[in-house]
């Protein structure tokens, strides 16, 4: 039986570090004087005080963490978290309502980059340093940052750890002991975040634009500190820094980890799953750049394939920048682009959406079906980089699947009873549950989702949340068998 | 020479065998007496008892005055470690170790005298690898040897009617195939009784439907040499493999790109394991090879290939003979057993292998003195071929500087073919095809095809260089 309370122990603990990632915006302000210096204080102290009471307070239930403790400390955590990212733009932003306040900080911490924003360029800087900041930290998981820094884990941080990352393979540790893994990978996160800030500002961002577009590419997100997102530079350079870095964060961090460990590139290049996710990837640019050079969308060639690359990745990646309204495309080219966000990235990438290998999993398994009926006698388990998935991974990826699509149609028909259009409606769902962001129709590129009722943000806050957490992970919360014992 | 054999098992048991009727002193370490009694009631030999990895059992088994260790026991390990043993403490000077898997090759530094102490490294499931791999690369032959770092093959095939040359007389061949050198060595012909029988190979004897010949020839040749013994075949595409134990899947690893592949395996979770070493597209079915409801759904006639390799010779047989009987093109059995080998070659069965052989030409090699690069027993040991080196001049050699017909050859004994390496502007090998009034010069490569066992001594001594030479 799990006690809700020591659960609550760790949760204080998280929003204790919370409150110390929160210093980053304050100093932004504090050095600024900007409008949000005081809202920044503020917050900092109260989330510090709140974590710091709710973890003393329960701390005579603390107690080594069992399996099934991690799924409700992930879930609370998740829920709990954005709260307090909220607050700051609770109290920086005269107007805002608590439920866009949530779901701006929710989107921030799970990557998504949808905005109920708008004027972002007039925000104080230290807000939009907090919105970029928050994918960066959600993008690889707070939780894994948790188990790399803090001691307060115990041997349940792989399980732990295994609720957060994502992916349906998740038993390759990639060192003896699980805070050495979380070590090694914030640590390549970190090494690629800063060649990325360093990237930014020399292809002409100011030094903190390029702070923030850092967070919100390497954490996959989508902020911008701009209404006009990249369009604000229309420069060839920054979009293509920012597309070597969505490319880049689309692959697992765990293979940089090995391959720097190895000191060798092959691991990354004889990945089944990283090569499918470039393959798919180029082909689309390809595809597209066609279309809509065919289409006359835009004068020339070479005009095409830059706008496409920039949007076939961003879009694909599950980030969401825009520099170019594309839903002015013919429809054929953005659906496509969205599709390809729910499954493109790899897993134990900061991307959202199916992931890769579920992809090419589902694939095998189709085939081997067919194999399986010309040939009754026919031994074929699903093999992926030379070893065998075992049935009860494809078993869970087959769950995965139902889930994710039922989620998907119950979210669109929600949405749909709350009066929003087919396209909207569809693509909002796609967008947030696939962290994404920007979908289509009324919460098209050039739009946001500001003009969505409290009750229809709401579902997409759900819908943000069941992504990142990969559906299972928070579902299983909801489940009679797991409060029974 | 004093030999001492590790593990009395099939290999252990086939080396002995050749040895022992080399004139060799053999002694045996096996684990299990009863086995080493059988051995010892059945060959000339002696048997130790013991774990050969001890150094009190070796020198049981007289390691101080061994020539040369053979190691063949079951696991790698025990093989690696008795030869450093052997090295270290008894000095044996020649070490030979079956190893098993591909991660220890032969010139690595962990086969040197620091390492494990390994001269020869010997693997019997490479062996019958490259032999079936010959095959699938050339259908029409039975068997295809190389000699002389690949200049020179010996092809066995049978000759069937409607090939050009048969029903011809040996002389007539020249015509018959322009441009080509080529040496029968060998003509088997099976009689009413089912008895074979060697012919005489001179210029008069006819080639019949139905005889296995043994032809040398320089490699690039084979080809037309094939072509002219039997109408080509088509090319194999689709084999299938029934076993996939080591050398079914070292097979299909390597033959995989090539042709069409289909395994048969029984042990389920052996099936999961060669998945996962097979590319997608080569077919792993669990099931008994003998079953023919399976081979008929999986299409068994359409085979270009039926390779029959498990490890029980009576299975071996019987999928083979199904095989063959359901429409598959050409069927091989790995067939461990001697007896059986000899009684199913040439019937429904096309190739009958026997691995103990393939694995006695890469070890007889190393235990011959003289200077001998290469032997290979042919016909399951009955005959062999060798490469052996001329050296020194016509004083110290019996050989070098002398007419192929003055030489003392046992008879039925024969010169097939000679590399020279000639060192002209460039440096290049040159396969003569040799006539009475060829003249063997130092360096030769001599390749040798010997019908008997027996006079294999006698052609070693031949080339062996007297005394007077070395000072």
């Amino acid at each position: 039986m799990t006690s809700p309370l020591a659960v609550v122990a760790l949760v204080g603990r998280m929003v204790v570090l919370f409150s110390l990632l929160m210093l980053v915006p304050l100093a932004f302000g504090l050095t600024g004087h900007d409008a949000a210096e005081h809202a920044f204080l503020v917050s900092t102290g109260v989330t510090f005080l709140s974590g710091a009471l709710m973890s003393l307070a329960t701390r005579r239930f603390r107690r080594e963490l069992q399996p099934r403790d991690g799924f409700v400390l992930v879930g609370l955590t998740w829920l709990v978290l954005p709260a307090f990212g909220a607050l700051p733009l609770l109290l920086a932003i005269p107007g805002l309502s608590v439920t866009d306040a949530y779901f701006e900080a929710m989107s921030g911490f799970t990557a998504t980059g949808a905005t109920a924003l708008s004027g972002l360029d007039a925000l104080p800087l230290s807000v939009n340093v907090w919105r970029c900041f928050m994918m960066l930290i959600g993008g690889l998981g707070i939780i894994v940052l948790a188990v790399a820094i803090l001691p307060l884990l115990g041997v349940g941080g792989a399980q732990l750890f295994k609720a957060e990352t994502a992916g349906p393979l998740k038993d390759a540790k990639l060192t003896p002991r699980i805070a050495e893994t979380a070590r090694g990978l914030w640590t390549v996160y970190f090494v690629v975040s800063v060649l990325c800030f360093f990237s930014y500002r020399a292809a002409g961002m100011s030094w903190p634009d390029a702070f923030m577009h850092m967070c919100s590419t390497m954490g996959l997100g989508g902020f911008s500190s701009h209404d006009l997102s990249f369009g604000y530079w229309n420069s060839p350079a920054i979009e293509a820094v920012a597309v070597v870095f969505m490319m880049l964060s689309g692959v697992s961090f765990a293979l940089y980890f090995v391959a720097w460990k190895q000191r060798s590139l092959s691991v990354l290049w004889n990945n089944v799953e990283v090569r499918a996710f470039y393959l798919v990837v180029i082909a689309t640019v390809a595809l597209i750049s066609i279309y809509l050079t065919v289409h006359g969308v835009y004068p020339d060639f070479q005009e095409s394939l830059r706008h496409t690359v920039f949007h076939v990745v961003s879009i694909a990646t599950t980030t969401g920048y825009a520099s170019y309204d594309y839903a002015k495309w013919p429809l054929f080219a953005p659906l496509l682009m969205i599709l390809l966000g729910c499954f493109a990235t790899c897993a134990g990438s900061t991307g959202g959406g199916i992931k890769m290998v579920r992809m090419l999993l589902l694939l095998k398994q189709s085939y081997r079906e067919l194999v399986r009926i010309v040939h009754p006698n026919v031994v074929n388990p699903v093999v992926i980089g030379g070893a065998a998935v075992s049935p009860r991974v494809i078993q869970s990826v087959i769950a995965y699947m139902m889930v994710y699509g039922a989620s998907l149609v119950a979210l669109t028909m929600l949405l749909l009873f709350s009066g929003l259009d087919v396209v909207t409606a569809f693509t909002a769902v796609i967008a947030c549950v696939n962290n994404i962001g920007p979908g289509l129709g009324d919460v098209g590129p050039s739009v946001n989702y500001g003009g969505l009722s409290d009750f229809q943000i709401w579902v997409c806050t759900f819908g943000m949340l069941l992504g990142r957490l990969e559906l299972l992970a928070v579902l299983v919360l909801f489940t009679p068998q797991f409060w029974r014992g | 020479m004093n030999i001492i054999i590790l593990g009395a098992g099939r290999v252990g048991e086939s080396v002995a065998e050749s040895l022992v009727s080399e004139k060799n002193d053999i002694t045996v370490i096996d684990t299990n007496p009863q086995r080493l009694r059988e051995l010892e009631d059945r060959l000339d030999l002696r048997g130790v008892p013991g774990n050969g990895i001890q150094p009190s059992v070796l020198e049981a088994a007289g390691a101080r005055d061994a020539d040369m260790l053979i190691a063949c026991a079951p696991l790698d390990e025990t093989n690696l470690v008795c030869c450093k043993v052997a090295h270290d403490v008894f000095n044996i000077p020649t070490t030979i170790a079956r190893i098993r898997s591909p991660e220890f090759p032969n010139d690595g530094p962990l086969m040197s005298n620091e390492g494990f102490a390994v001269d020869q490294v010997i693997c019997p499931e490479e062996s019958l690898t490259s032999y079936i791999r010959k095959l699938i690369e050339y259908p029409e032959a039975l068997q295809v040897l190389e000699f002389a770092r690949g200049t020179v093959s010996l092809i066995a095939v049978r000759a069937v009617t409607g090939g050009p040359m048969v029903r011809h007389v040996i002389s007539e061949l020249p015509q018959l195939v322009p441009n080509v050198e080529m040496r029968f060595v060998a003509i088997y012909r099976t009689d009413e009784l089912g008895q074979d029988h060697q012919l005489v190979c001179d210029g008069t004897t006819r080639i019949e439907p139905g005889d296995e010949v043994f032809v040398l020839a320089a490699t690039r040749d084979i080809r037309r040499v094939l072509d002219a013994l039997r109408r080509r075949d088509e090319p194999v595409r689709r084999v299938m493999i029934a076993g996939g134990g080591r050398v079914g899947l070292r097979l299909a690893r390597e033959i995989q790109d090539d042709c069409h592949v289909k395994v048969i395996e029984s042990n389920l979770s052996r099936c999961e394991y060669l998945t996962t070493q097979l590319h997608s597209e080569a077919l792993v079915l669990q099931g008994d090879s003998t079953d023919e409801e399976l081979l008929e759904t999986e299409n068994v006639q359409d085979t270009d290939l039926f390779l029959a390799l498990t490890s029980d010779d009576e299975d071996n047989i019987m999928a083979c003979l199904l095989a063959k009987r359901m429409g598959a093109r050409r069927v091989l059995a790995l067939i461990n057993r001697r007896a059986y080998a000899d009684l199913v070659q040439g019937t429904q069965i096309d190739i009958a292998l026997s691995p103990a052989q393939t694995v006695i030409g890469e070890l007889l090699a190393y235990v011959r003195r003289g200077d001998v690069e290469a032997v290979y027993s042919l016909r399951r040991g009955a005959a062999e071929a060798l490469e052996a080196v001329a050296h020194g001049d016509r004083k110290s050699s019996k050989v070098v500087g002398r007419r192929i017909d003055e030489l003392p050859l046992p008879s039925g004994a024969q010169i097939g073919a000679i590399v020279r390496t000639i060192h002209d502007a460039e440096v290049y090998q040159r396969v003569i095809i040799p006539h009475h009034d060829t003249v063997i010069e130092t360096d030769d490569h001599v390749i040798v095809f010997v019908p008997r066992k027996r006079m294999v001594r006698e052609i070693e001594k031949l080339f062996q260089v007297s005394a007077t030479f070395m000072f």
